[in-house]
């Protein structure tokens, strides 16, 4: 395979990196069609040309499932993207999902040596290539289906963390059904991400995929209430369980005025969008609404989106309100971009402190206050303290909170003997064991608030230690030949 | 995986409110008093809380009460047996504690009776003795009157033009039963805000538990939104994981009746809209 690549060195170093096409601003910022169009096959061509081949490729390590990069670049360049799209489906059962969320930029792309001196390859770009190039072309064939024969194990929750886990024990012959509690599958990547990142389309077909390898996706049920972990095991026979129900319970601020009308959480605003499709009102019978001049607080993912969604959604001013500086935002950095070239105003260094009403309790401004960061706390977060005195009132209409979210307790608290600490986060270890046998637990469940990459790692873990412990039983129930079906 | 959720029957009990059976087995199972559904009517639909009235879990179905107030609803209420509906997940909240002793008072208003009437029928089946007291605005509007009387040992109905049992509204009914009943330890109201509103005031100076469920505009109906957030005891509460039913002293109403109206405009549009489509589908098929 080597020898692809005719330029030396030298010569890959001085092309820049490529940049993906884009909608202008002035286009995008009231659509919700795809900002980014990725590359065309002649800038993943040039962009893949300047991929060293470093023997240890430290881009490799970086990626949180170890996608063959180098393997994958080095195909692309060989003109043969359906192999690379096959080498990363190898690691990630989300391409086409991930090339475009993953926050590459502090994970494989930071650890590419070209980022020392020059820019990194753009990892995550060349990812949505392969990956748009097999739907473009509708190569996207279903997978080979394995002969399902092994014991029915239940994942609870369809995000990412519940669809890669189901992807590999699908593969290995288990019988896998996911219950997800909305109507539609998909988790964050749902009723989160809006549709100017992750189209529809793109979500839905990774689905299907995932869907075709004989994975049962029950939508309508929600685990702990509809059934609890006890009668998936005694009733409905399931051998093992994985749950990945995500952190979505919001926070709220606990700020005065927060219950006035025209105050959202960024994930009730989101949901009403993405899940709900209220900007398609009144064909979607979903009601939003959204003021002149929209205030959101927060500096990471949810936080962005929600800006931007408003913009769209008819905001003539956005302002994103986050208390530390632009660089500590735990955004993507090109979301951050993004929303500044669509007209988003960043207020940084700055808390809300109230949320101002009118007479009819709608509300009517909120007031901030100028933060100094002081020393660096745990995390090496400089802490934020507010400055007396500095207090100001912006005149808004609507207020949305994106200040972080927690574990939904319902399963926590309707399955007896299953641990969890202080703040409801359901305790593994790291084979993603929870206190009780058969239940296995990862994603944002099991670590707060965390990314799709890392979710999606704990699927593919638990799928592992789900595989061994079922063995562990058959082996134990039949000492002698302990293949059950062609699991094995 | 489309048709999981068909109506296998519907009456209609008052010129605008539907009694509608749906086959959900998994929800028939689990269903307790207190209890609701989310249910998605439509592909385009809104999803909207309605309280689970009775299950049969043996035969998978649920019915539901229906009140047509809105677009939603009024599409709900059009439905006829044979036709299915998108989506339905429950049951959801917290059931109503029963504790089968002493003397309570259960007061419906409107559609509130339909939501009212699993929780007084449990209680009842507990060993509670339940005077009930139901409200509507004129006779047509009375439900669940039956219902209600086969499990309580009194049962006043009012109305607000007096069409029917006393002219008035359930707060003078239940002032009455109040004095002359001074063994009753508890009142459980459901209906609209303002009417739950008014029989904690009338109940609070007794020192009475008065328990409400509180209708709040509800979207995922899982706790994940927090659009359902309401004040209770200054604290901010989710009607749908922390709910529906709340210790009614302690409800800040007037925030969640100002709450409550977020969307009017809005609906309005919605509502007119479901009007020219059915009309329009009216006149295709004639
Ligand atoms: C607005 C937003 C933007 C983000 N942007 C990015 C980004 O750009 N890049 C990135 O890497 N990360 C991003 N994240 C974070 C990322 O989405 C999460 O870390 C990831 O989705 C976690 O995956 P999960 O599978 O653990 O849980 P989720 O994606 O939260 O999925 C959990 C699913 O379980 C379901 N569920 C919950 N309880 C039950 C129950 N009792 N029974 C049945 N089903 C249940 C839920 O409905 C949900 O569908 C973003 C998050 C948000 C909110
Ligand atoms: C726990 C609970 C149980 C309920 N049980 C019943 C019942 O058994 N029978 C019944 O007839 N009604 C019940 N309701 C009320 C019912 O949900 C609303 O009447 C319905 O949502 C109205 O929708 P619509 O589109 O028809 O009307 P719209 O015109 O959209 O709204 C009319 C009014 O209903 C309320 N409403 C609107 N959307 C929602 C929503 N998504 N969630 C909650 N409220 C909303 C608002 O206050 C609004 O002003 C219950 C509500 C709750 C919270
Ligand atoms: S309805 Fe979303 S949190 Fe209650």
């Amino acid at each position: 395979m080597t020898g692809v690549n005719t330029l030396r060195p030298a010569e890959r170093l001085k092309i820049p990196r490529q940049q993906a096409i884009e909608r202008p601003p002035e286009e995008r910022c009231r659509t919700f069609q795809e900002v980014s169009l990725g590359f065309d096959e002649e800038r993943a061509l040039v962009e893949a040309s300047r991929c060293l081949e470093c023997k240890d490729a430290a881009c490799v390590k970086g990626c949180p499932v170890n996608v063959d990069i180098r393997g994958f670049i080095e195909l692309l360049l060989a003109r043969d993207h359906l192999g690379a799209i096959n080498r990363i489906r190898e690691a990630n059962a989300l391409p086409a999902v991930c090339g475009r969320v993953c926050p590459q930029e502090t994970q494989c792309e930071l650890m590419c040596v070209l980022g020392k001196k020059y820019t990194p390859i753009a990892i995550g770009k060349l990812e949505r290539f392969a990956a748009d190039y097999e739907i473009r072309h509708g190569l996207l064939l279903p997978p080979p289906r394995a002969q399902p024969g092994g014991e029915q194990v239940a994942i609870v929750g369809s995000g990412p963390s519940g669809l890669a886990c189901a992807a590999d024990l699908a593969r290995l012959g288990y019988r896998v059904t996911i219950f997800e509690a909305l109507h539609a599958p998909g988790g964050v990547l749902r009723y989160g991400i809006p549709e100017f990142r992750l189209p529809r389309e793109v979500l839905d077909l990774e689905i299907q995929r995932i869907e075709a390898l004989g994975v049962e996706i029950v939508t309508n049920v929600v685990v702990g209430k509809t059934a609890t972990i006890d009668e998936l095991f005694e009733e409905w026979r399931f051998a093992a369980v994985y749950l990945a129900t995500g952190a979505g319970t919001p926070h709220f601020m606990g700020i005065p005025g927060e219950n006035l009308v025209g105050v959202y959480s960024a994930n009730e605003f989101l949901t009403r969008v993405n899940l709900m499709q209220a900007h398609r009102f009144p064909d979607f019978d979903t009601p939003i609404k959204v003021g002149r001049t929209v205030a959101v607080i927060g500096g990471g993912n949810t936080a962005v989106d929600a800006v931007r969604t408003a913009r769209r959604l008819g905001a003539q001013q956005a302002y994103l309100i986050y208390r530390r500086s632009r660089d500590e935002m735990p955004a993507r950095r090109e979301e951050i971009l993004h929303a500044e070239e669509e007209g988003v105003r960043f207020i940084l260094l700055t808390t809300p402190i109230r949320i101002l009403g009118g007479p009819d309790n709608r509300v009517c401004g909120i007031e901030c206050q100028r933060i100094a960061l002081g020393e660096p706390d745990m995390t090496g977060r400089r802490t934020p303290m507010p400055i007396p005195g500095s207090e100001f009132i912006l005149p808004v209409q609507t207020v949305i909170e994106a200040i972080g979210a927690r574990v939904n307790p319902i399963i926590q608290t309707t399955t007896p003997g299953l641990e969890s600490d202080a703040r409801g986060t359901v305790v593994t270890d790291e084979t993603k064991r929870t206190s009780r046998p058969g239940v296995f637990a990862g994603g944002d469940l099991a670590r707060g608030g965390a990314t799709v990459i890392l979710a999606m790692r704990d699927g593919r873990v638990a799928a592992a230690s789900i595989d061994e412990y079922l063995r562990a039983r058959r082996q134990a129930a039949h000492p002698v030949g302990a293949a059950a079906g062609n699991v094995g | 995986m489309e048709s999981r959720f068909p109506i296998l029957a519907k009456t209609m009990l008052a010129p605008t409110i539907a009694r509608v059976i749906v086959g959900a087995p998994l929800v028939a199972r689990k269903a307790r008093a207190g209890n609701f559904i989310i249910v998605r009517v439509t592909e385009a639909g809104e999803r909207i809380p309605l309280t689970i009235v009775d299950a049969d879990p043996a035969g998978g179905t649920i019915t539901l009460i229906v009140q047509a107030v809105g677009k939603t609803t009024k599409l709900l209420c059009a439905l006829q047996q044979g036709d299915v509906l998108r989506d339905v997940v429950g049951p959801l909240g917290n059931p109503t504690p029963i504790v089968g002793c002493g003397i309570v008072a259960c007061v419906g208003g409107g559609v509130g009776t339909a939501e009212l009437y699993p929780i007084a029928r449990a209680l009842h089946q507990a060993g509670t003795i339940v005077h009930a007291i139901i409200g509507a605005r004129t006779r047509e509007l009375v439900i669940l009157e039956r219902e209600m009387a086969a499990c309580s040992t009194s049962l006043a109905v009012t109305t607000d033009d007096g069409s029917y049992g006393r002219r008035g509204v359930v707060t003078d009914a239940l002032g009455d039963l109040l004095a002359g009943t001074p063994e009753v330890g508890a009142v459980y109201a459901i209906g609209p805000l303002v009417m739950m509103k008014a029989v904690v005031d009338l109940v609070r100076p007794l020192g009475l538990a008065t328990y409400v469920s509180l209708n709040a505009i509800m979207v995922d109906g899982t706790g994940m939104c927090g659009g359902c957030r309401v004040t209770v005891n200054g604290q901010m509460k989710f009607a749908c994981v922390d709910g529906p039913e709340f210790d009614g002293t302690a409800v800040d109403f007037d925030e969640l009746i100002v709450r409550n109206r977020s969307y009017a405009d809005l609906e309005r549009i919605g509502d007119q809209r479901l009007t020219c489509e059915l009309a329009s589908a009216g006149t295709e098929t004639r």
